[in-house]
């Protein structure tokens, strides 16, 4: 990554009569029509005009400006930030994909609908689920997705009085906005000082008006829910479902499955678990499963499999809508499957475990020098409460800060909103001991010189291209577009 | 233990960090974990396969799947991916990041999602965008989930029955759980039904009218009128459109609308049998603070140098929890840098050549099969881009030009009834091509 700052936009770049296409120069014959003027655009749009050297150059600087898994360790908690394998992009460009319409005939997709199909089993396997629907574009998505399933299950009942999800009050953000969207209210249920959820808080809050618990496991702050056999049967007592929330599956590759926890129906990131890259915010992809008995439930449209052994993709009319035009976003399941191929039952596990032993690592190589609010082995992250002496002002940000002057993406800050200084931090399994060291040395050079050179950490990072961006007047006086920019000084 | 080329960990790695752990076994940490919740078999997956056994297996698939000459659209169209802007997007330090959150790390990402968002306001003719939605339906879904919160209590929205069928059931799915009440402008003549749309917005309690440009008929509506019409009945207008298309046509800004929405695959990012595509959105500056998803903005840093951050995010669900204006989180990311790059390349006169290339090979293809005397136009007079529907006359059905095309290697269209078929055409369609596809309708 480069330190100095490339700044110019695409627009700067612009060159009046510069062209950077190439197209044929068909001639079709005689065209008898055309669009009337009141159906065109009366100006221009103005794109930039740019030769391909030049845009070329533009966005290879303005990537040196960029840290990514490839530049360096990326400890993003709650983000599963694993090494990205290369060849699962080779395997998109030999699976044929790229000019394939969603509209073709199934005999001339066989082979896409395999990949669909080949990916539903193994991910059923690994989720310990009935069935997986792979239409979710994105983690979100495929929370809204499950709780739609979950609605149409209690509406299949006649039980629609159910309009409360519980969410545990260290869940991630979009659980209770999915179940918002949803249609639901969101009700929160207290965690215990270990951090786990507290039984009786959710005994309490159980109720024929309760359609869905929503859960991590491991939770948001590192730690196995292992009270999840009770709170399983809990909540289908009072007959309403257990969602699982699968951006923390890493650590449980190998070790144990949400269906045999008791979880009825669950998403997961492929962007986080399966290696597919994050692309700086997307596309991901976020299948969801469900155990038997709700399959009828999941998204049109579904592929499907005839006695033949013939794929086709169908319509369901027990399906409780569609949540994308197509498929979902294809290319990313190809990324994921061949993960697993690549991987095996094996190298899953082992990625599991080693995720978990990297966590447990770093969090024994620091908590003399940062607040570990809670104790006892963590699964694939874990969660400081700031720095153990607080007495520096030193705060979790500052150190987030300070660690990108050294070649690493900062953890996640302020998250779980349980503490006021948490600082998540997630390794993942791709990263290596010397990787770990680098890391945990920096770290504690950062705690000790918190206490002996407070201004310094706090002023942090120097060596970055951009420093201290000024987000509060971002907000207030919102500049969106190149246009705004040329309409007011900064 | 490792024996994995992405597990880095040696035996005395290990021995040593479990020392440090306090710990015999890896297994140890996972004591946590009730024994009858552990797996007592390994997964039942293949055996692993090698890099080379993988590329075989991939290989082997990509032979089950057959690349067609492609006359079909319904929202996803073939266009031709510049080379350059493939060759970005597998750069490393933008593939393998994640969302923006430090933006002294991150103006790379940040800089193209600013470049992205200003060249959709460009096209739409609107003042500002967000950092994208997954796709075209659920960009119009959301659309319609802000602009009903926008208006507060009205709970009706107008959505013309011109709609993509698919955009039309995301929106369905998205307004149930919402309880918004959906009603369908009926159709006349393949467009929006004005009278209908008078006498349905009349009725009162309507937060939005969403209608399609080019609509699912590939028909370009006249929406004069429209905009004045919801704004006097204090409605929001939301108009969903094929992003390339706005190269050229009248912006939805020009017809006065306060969101714009809708799929941008068709800026030469690859079928990929459906996705990643590209859901755009983009509005007025009144409804700034309504809309979901990730926005960029500009300000300075300490020492005074423009700088790209994420804001307005009290907006977002990680800050707002259930109180956000969606759940989006992770959105469609990387395809924005494939948008910018494109447009970046294309500019105002390769995006209008595409868009003359589309128009001329879908008319001379439409006067063509006409000729034949089998088949005539659905709409008569309706002005169109680069797609229609034709309608087969009997004996032949929309069967009988699937399948023979499909024998000639060539997708016809998209089946919509037993003898209405939807046909598109853009620059990857040669004038030999939509010969080919003249004669063999002549043919059957």
């Amino acid at each position: 990554m480069n330190k100095k700052l490339y700044s110019p936009l695409i627009f700067e770049l612009s060159n009046a009569g510069s062209k950077g296409f190439s197209l044929p120069h068909y001639d079709y014959g005689k065209i008898n029509d055309t669009l009337p003027d009141n159906l065109l655009r009366t100006s221009p749009a103005n794109l930039p005009e740019v030769d391909e050297p030049t845009l070329v150059r533009h966005y290879t600087n303005s990537s040196n400006n960029n840290f990514g898994v490839d530049t360096g360790f990326y400890p993003l908690g709650s983000c599963t930030m694993k090494y990205n394998p290369k060849i699962n992009e080779a395997a998109v460009e030999l699976a044929q994909v790229a000019n394939l319409h969603p509209a073709q005939p199934a005999d001339t997709v066989q082979g896409a609908l395999k990949i669909y199909r080949t990916l539903e089993k193994a991910l059923c396997e690994i989720g310990g689920m009935s069935e997986f629907t792979l239409n979710p574009f994105a983690g979100a998505h495929g929370e809204y997705t499950g709780l739609m399933v979950i609605r149409a299950y209690h509406q299949s009942r006649a039980d629609e009085a159910r309009r409360k999800v519980l969410v545990p009050d260290s869940a991630h953000g979009t659980n209770p906005a999915s179940a918002a969207m949803a249609g639901f209210d969101i009700v929160e249920v207290k965690s215990l000082a270990d951090g786990t959820v507290d039984l009786d808080d959710l005994s309490s809050k159980l109720g024929d008006d309760v359609a869905a618990m929503m859960m991590t496991n491991p939770n948001t702050v590192g730690m196995f829910e292992k009270n999840i056999p009770a709170i399983a049967k809990a909540v289908h007592q009072a007959g309403a479902l257990l969602y699982y929330d699968g951006a923390n599956l890493n650590p449980m590759l190998g070790i144990a499955r949400p269906g045999d926890m008791g979880f009825d129906v669950m998403h997961i990131n492929l962007h986080k678990t399966f290696s597919t890259p994050h692309g700086g915010g997307g596309p991901g992809a976020g299948p969801v499963g469900v155990r038997a008995g709700l399959e009828q439930f999941l998204p049109n449209p579904r592929v499907t499999v005839d006695a033949n052994g013939k794929l086709s993709v169908e319509m369901n009319s027990t399906a409780f809508g569609q949540i994308s035009a197509w498929l979902g976003n294809f290319t990313v399941l190809i990324k994921a499957l061949a993960y697993i191929l690549n991987m095996g039952a094996e190298g899953l596990s082992k990625a599991g475990k080693l995720a978990t032993l990297n966590a447990n690592y770093i969090m024994h190589s620091l908590r003399d020098l940062f607040k570990l609010p809670i104790d006892g082995p963590c699964k694939h992250e874990f969660v400081f409460d700031g720095l153990a002496d607080k007495s520096t002002g030193v705060t979790t940000l500052h150190v987030a800060k300070a660690l990108l002057d050294h070649g690493f993406h900062a953890p996640t800050i302020y998250f779980p909103l349980l503490f006021h200084e948490s600082l998540m931090i997630e390794p993942t399994e791709t990263e290596s001991k010397r990787t770990l060291d680098e890391f945990i040395e920096v770290m504690r050079n950062i705690a000790l010189e918190a206490s002996s050179n407070p201004d310094k950490i706090k002023n942090a990072p120097y060596e970055t291209p951009v420093s201290h961006p000024d987000e509060d007047s971002a907000a207030l006086k919102p500049i969106l577009t190149y246009m705004d920019l040329c309409t007011t000084t900064l | 233990m490792s024996d994995n080329k992405y597990l880095p960990h040696s035996e005395a790695d290990i021995a040593a960090m479990l020392q440090r752990c306090g710990a015999k076994d890896v297994d140890d940490l996972f004591d946590d974990v009730p024994a009858e919740l552990r797996l007592k078999e390994p997964y039942k997956l293949p055996e692993p396969m090698s890099d080379a056994e993988l590329e075989l297996f991939f290989r082997q698939i990509g032979r089950q799947n057959k690349t067609m000459t492609i006359f079909a659209g319904g929202g996803f169209y073939h266009h031709y991916t510049p080379r350059a802007v493939t060759s970005l997007l597998s750069r490393s330090e933008f593939l393998t990041a994640y969302t923006p959150y430090q933006p002294e790390i991150s103006q790379g990402t940040l800089q193209y999602i600013f470049e992205y968002q200003t060249m959709m306001c460009k096209l739409t003719g609107m003042d500002v965008s967000n950092a994208s939605m997954y796709d075209g339906s659920t960009a119009t879904a959301e659309a319609v989930v802000m602009a009903v919160n926008a208006s507060r209590r009205k709970r009706r929205v107008l959505i013309s029955a011109t709609l993509a069928p698919a955009v039309a059931r995301v929106i369905g799915t998205y307004a149930t759980a919402a309880g918004i009440i959906i009603e369908v402008i009926p159709e006349d003549r393949g467009v929006t039904n004005r009278s209908e749309l008078n006498e349905m917005i009349k009725a009162g309690d309507v937060a939005a009218v969403v209608v399609a440009s080019p609509n699912w008929y590939g028909i370009v509506e006249d929406f004069a009128g429209i905009a004045d019409l919801c704004h006097a009945n204090k409605a929001l207008f939301i108009v969903n459109a094929h992003a390339s298309a706005l190269g050229v046509l009248r912006t939805p800004a020009e017809w006065g609308a306060d969101i714009a929405c809708g799929e941008a695959q068709s800026l030469g990012m690859p079928l990929n049998y459906g996705g990643p595509g590209l859901g755009y959105m983009c509005c007025t500056r009144e409804l700034m603070r309504k809309m979901p998803g990730r926005i960029v903005g500009a300000t300075t840093d300490a020492h005074g140098r423009r700088t790209f951050v994420l804001t307005l995010q009290a907006r977002e669900q990680h800050i707002r929890r259930q109180k956000a204006t969606s759940n989006i989180c992770s959105n469609q990311g990387i395809m924005t840098l494939h948008a910018a790059a494109y447009l970046g390349l294309m500019g105002d006169k390769g995006l209008a050549e595409v868009n003359r290339l589309g128009f001329d090979a879908a008319h001379a293809l439409a006067q063509g099969l006409c000729e034949t005397g089998k088949v005539k136009m659905a709409y008569p007079n309706q002005p169109f881009l680069n797609e229609f529907v034709i309608e087969t006359m009997p004996p032949l059905s929309s069967d009988k030009i699937l399948d023979a095309a499909a024998k000639d290697n060539i997708l016809a269209g998209i089946k919509l009834t037993d003898n209405q078929l939807l046909v598109a055409a853009t620059e990857m369609c040669s004038p030999e091509d939509v010969k080919r596809y003249v004669e063999l309708v002549k043919a059957i």
